[in-house]
């Protein structure tokens, strides 16, 4: 693996994590539309409880994928953007509107709000899929707006991929949403989401299937080649093996071990897309020739890495906290909130004074330093201080009782 | 072909030195101009593969850009000040015990995570538009900025990981703790404002990169954002401004609570606390403000001789306020005030100011916008410092607050001012940047898309916000009118006061 193949690594990341995470995020308004009266309202309520502390944190994702992808290949995000710059804008309309949903605040929403919501919840992955879909199928020659802004996405590839995505996104949500509302004990909405995920998993795979032939018989060999043979097939079956796991953990009702499946099934994918997609990004230009200089390269991971130690730990207690219930309404007790351990006990004020020593004597060496080993000495050390720090904070939260 | 700026032709009217000095800021680029000359429409592409496309509607891109700036960047003040007013009363209410600073702490929280909200996704939108707008300037440059970005979206997370867990842990975990998890918002408020600023201070005062045969190479990233000399002065113009426009807009807001008669401890409270803060970083803005106006004086002569429609270079240059600056430039209507300009931009009533008339007209921005919106932000920030002189006067002497009303509605018309003060100085420094985007480097026209029907985008962007603007209203109006816990609406003079208080 060269230098300039990990930025592309991380991109795919990134869009692991958004399809998984805000995936379901556009997915949820979705179902409120498919009742009506008491039950619809009980349904977009639900999701927006089990969204609504997590969605701002889910669509930085999005803006870490266009971050590495300016940086480490200035030009095919130029080429990109410029070409298919009708369903980027889409998207981020969508987006917007969703947000509106999220401002409403979710409780006693007007039925307006509802279709709105679900609207730009069909929009925004439709629009995100066509993006893809119209560089899987080379629509997108590198250059100032050198592809056809219209036939460049609204062409068989893109818009099966389009469709892909809202199905899979509604199938996600149903799957989260009916975890959230078994934890906190409401089964019937729990059945309720089982039935609705039931519906979609299968239209997402029926898609999915189509979409194989779609490919087939438009995307270049090449690319076709790359995903049906070899470390591609693989992934290609991974996804499918889970995705048909997810849909009988969601008959048997096994909810939580459902969610992690579901998010293995887009990983797979996602994981098979980037190996397919090799070795030219965009026609005619590879990796190697998109990619910017090694220095800019090993700059972003620096800063990626550095990024990761305080985002990882800041996750975990985020995510902990929501699928611990913590978030919960008050009125539902919290599960575990009897045994409790003490939340700083000994063992916790010994670490903290650890990992206080590290970040200060890390910062001290970082300040008096400006190269050489001492100065990554003291970097690593810094860094290693405050994401322990995190860590113990994230714990000694997710461990205190509810007041 | 746009006309470019060539070395030999460019500054026939220079003396040597002053030359120097137009030149001194960007050495490359002179070299860079060599090049254009040499390799045509296609200076800057990677491996000329990214040439610049004819766009008929580059204004409305710009006014695109422009208005989406607009609506976020007054979120973004009440990102980077918001959190550590909300933090500190929610101390205030730990330390004493008192009732009304934990509700104010409350409530303002609601309204923190909703103007949060929408700060998310008019970011967002900026971000698709760096690409969907200007794929030119993205795909030359975008590696030589990209990393402030990265980190920018590292504290991006951290606000939004943060401020989720601060607003939904109330009642949930010890108060000590929950005012421990908004610390981090407060701190990636900053980081995440100063990797932005990096980037606006790069493109005024551009570094970092080399340009040979067209091609953008031997980028240095820590280099081009941080060993900058912009950085600092409009980090720290930028943070004072949010906590200007945040205390006046809140503080306006308890004004007229207390107009209508609303004078207990809670309105009391939050009405004082932000407006002490603007208060306090109003007139320090001033002397900021100067720092950052010497930064350009030094770096953007250009820049600065159109903030003051200079067009002859002078030896003590003198200010003028108000006036238009016309076709034979010259400023009518004007009030001139003598050497103070000198003064104001290198402290030396006797320095001279470089002219407009030092580059061809092709390279200057649009006088009239940029000085009008100069003067606006350069007006408003001293009303605002007046009032806050007013304010802590009284406050310092006497220990209480004003009495007459005019005060009050002074603070009410402050809010809406800052914000407009805010907006001004955007306008000045980046219309005052064109015809570049990056500075001396690349004009805008070189980065624009060639894409047709931008128009059509800048439309539908204008209906969603109009929808996005009228439900954040609706809600703050909402979380405005939920009735106070009883032992504050006992603390109100007027029990049944819970009306219109933001």
């Amino acid at each position: 693996m060269e230098l300039a193949d990990i930025p592309a690594i991380l991109i795919l990341v990134g869009i692991v994590a958004y399809a998984i995470l805000a995936g379901a995020d556009f997915g949820a308004p979705i179902w409120a539309v498919t009742a009506r009266g008491e039950e619809s309202n009980r349904l977009s309520e639900s999701g927006h409880r089990s969204m609504a502390p997590v969605w701002e944190a889910n669509h930085v994702w999005l803006i870490f994928v266009l971050v590495i992808c300016w940086t480490a290949y200035p030009e095919v995000f130029g080429s990109i953007f410029s070409t298919l710059w009708i369903p980027l804008i889409l998207a981020c309309l969508g987006i917007i509107m969703r947000a509106v949903g999220y401002v409403a605040g979710g409780v006693s929403m007007s039925r307006a709000f509802t279709i709105l919501a679900a609207v730009a919840s069909l929009l925004v992955p439709f629009a995100l899929g066509t993006v893809i879909g119209a560089i899987v199928d080379g629509r997108v020659p590198p250059g100032n707006a050198q592809g056809d802004i219209i036939t460049a996405w609204l062409a068989p590839v893109p818009i099966a991929i389009g469709l892909i995505l809202v199905a899979s996104s509604a199938y996600l949500a149903a799957v989260y949403l009916a975890a959230d509302a078994d934890r906190r004990g409401e089964d019937d909405l729990a059945s309720a989401f089982r039935t609705r995920g039931l519906v979609a998993g299968v239209i997402a795979g029926l898609l999915a299937a189509i979409g194989l032939i779609v490919l087939e018989k438009n995307v270049s060999a090449e690319f076709f080649d790359g995903l049906t043979s070899g470390l591609g097939l693989v992934a290609v079956i991974v996804s499918g093996v889970a995705g048909m796991l997810t849909l009988i953990m969601l008959w048997t009702r096994r909810f939580r071990e459902a969610r992690f499946m579901a998010a293995a099934a887009v990983a797979a994918v996602v994981a098979g897309w980037g190996i397919a997609q090799q070795p030219e990004m965009l026609p005619g230009l590879t990796i190697e020739q998109a990619a910017a200089s090694d220095e800019v390269i090993i700059g972003l991971l620096v800063a990626v890495v550095i990024g990761l130690a305080i985002l990882i730990p800041s996750l975990y207690l985020l995510y902990s906290l929501v699928l611990g219930g913590r978030f919960d309404p008050l009125s539902v007790p919290a599960a575990d909130a009897a045994g409790v351990e003490e939340p700083l006990g000994p063992a916790s004020r010994r670490a903290l004074g650890f990992v206080l020593g590290a970040a200060g004597i890390g910062g001290l060496m970082l300040f008096v330093s400006d190269s050489g080993v001492t100065l990554y000495l003291g970097l690593a050390l810094f860094l290693a201080g405050t994401a322990g720090g995190v860590v113990l904070l994230a714990r000694s939260l997710v461990r205190t009782p509810p007041v | 072909m746009p006309p470019v700026l060539r070395p030999g032709d460019a500054c026939p009217a220079l003396r040597r030195d002053q030359q120097r000095q137009y030149h001194r800021r960007a050495e490359y680029s002179v070299g860079v101009l060599d090049l254009i000359a040499a390799a045509g429409d296609f200076a800057f592409g990677p491996g000329n593969s990214f040439p610049a496309v004819d766009q008929d509607y580059l204004l409305e891109a710009r006014q695109m850009q422009a208005m989406s700036f607009v609506m976020h960047i007054p979120l973004v003040c009440f990102g980077i000040a918001f959190p550590s007013l909300v933090i500190f009363m929610e101390w205030l209410g730990l330390k004493t015990g008192k009732a009304h600073y934990t509700a104010i702490a409350r409530r303002w929280s609601k309204v923190m995570i909703t103007l949060f909200a929408a700060g998310v996704v008019t970011g967002t939108l900026l971000s698709f538009e760096l690409g969907v707008l200007w794929p030119g300037f993205m795909a030359a440059f975008g590696d030589v900025f990209g990393l402030a970005f990265g980190l920018e979206g590292f504290s991006f997370f951290i606000e939004a990981i943060f401020i989720s867990i601060y607003v939904y842990s109330w009642d949930r975990i010890s108060p000590k703790r929950h005012i421990l998890t908004g610390i981090p918002v407060i701190a990636a408020g900053i980081t995440g404002s100063m990797f932005v600023i990096a980037v606006n201070a790069w493109m005024n005062n551009p570094s970092g990169f080399d340009v040979v045969n067209g091609e953008v190479t031997n980028v240095k990233p820590f280099e081009a954002l941080f060993a900058n000399g912009h950085l600092w002065p409009q980090l720290t113009h930028m943070y004072l401004a949010a906590y200007i426009v945040v205390g006046f807009i809140i503080a306006g807001i308890y004004a007229f609570a207390w107009m209508k008669g609303r004078r207990g401890a809670y309105f009391r409270t939050a009405m004082v606390v932000p407006l002490a803060v603007a208060c306090i970083a109003s007139p320090a803005q001033l002397l900021i403000g100067d720092w950052a106006a010497r930064t350009v004086a030094e770096d953007q002569p250009i820049k600065l001789a159109s903030f003051e429609g200079l067009y002859e270079t002078t030896e003590g240059a003198p200010e003028t306020i108000f006036g238009w600056y016309t076709e034979d430039n010259t400023i009518e209507y004007g009030i001139e005030i003598p050497k103070l300009l000198s003064l104001l931009s290198y402290h030396d009533p006797n320095a001279t100011v470089q002219g407009l008339e030092t580059v061809p007209e092709d390279d200057w921005p649009n006088i009239n916008v940029v000085r009008l919106s100069f003067q606006t932000m350069v007006g408003i920030g001293t009303g605002l410092a007046m009032l806050s002189a007013w304010f802590l006067w009284i406050w310092f002497r006497r220990r209480k607050l004003p009495e007459t009303k005019w005060f009050y509605r002074a603070v009410m018309v402050a809010g809406p001012g800052a914000v407009v003060a805010l907006i001004a100085g955007w306008v000045t420094t980046e219309v005052g940047r064109q015809p570049w985007v990056v500075y001396g480097v690349m004009r805008t026209e070189q980065a624009v898309t060639g894409a047709d029907g931008i128009v059509f985008g800048f439309a539908a962007l204008l209906a969603v916000y109009l929808v996005l603007i009228g439900t954040v209203f609706w809600v703050l109006r909402r979380i405005a009118r939920q009735p106070f816990p009883p032992e504050i609406a006992a603390l109100e003079e007027r029990g049944e006061g819970d009306h219109g208080t933001g």
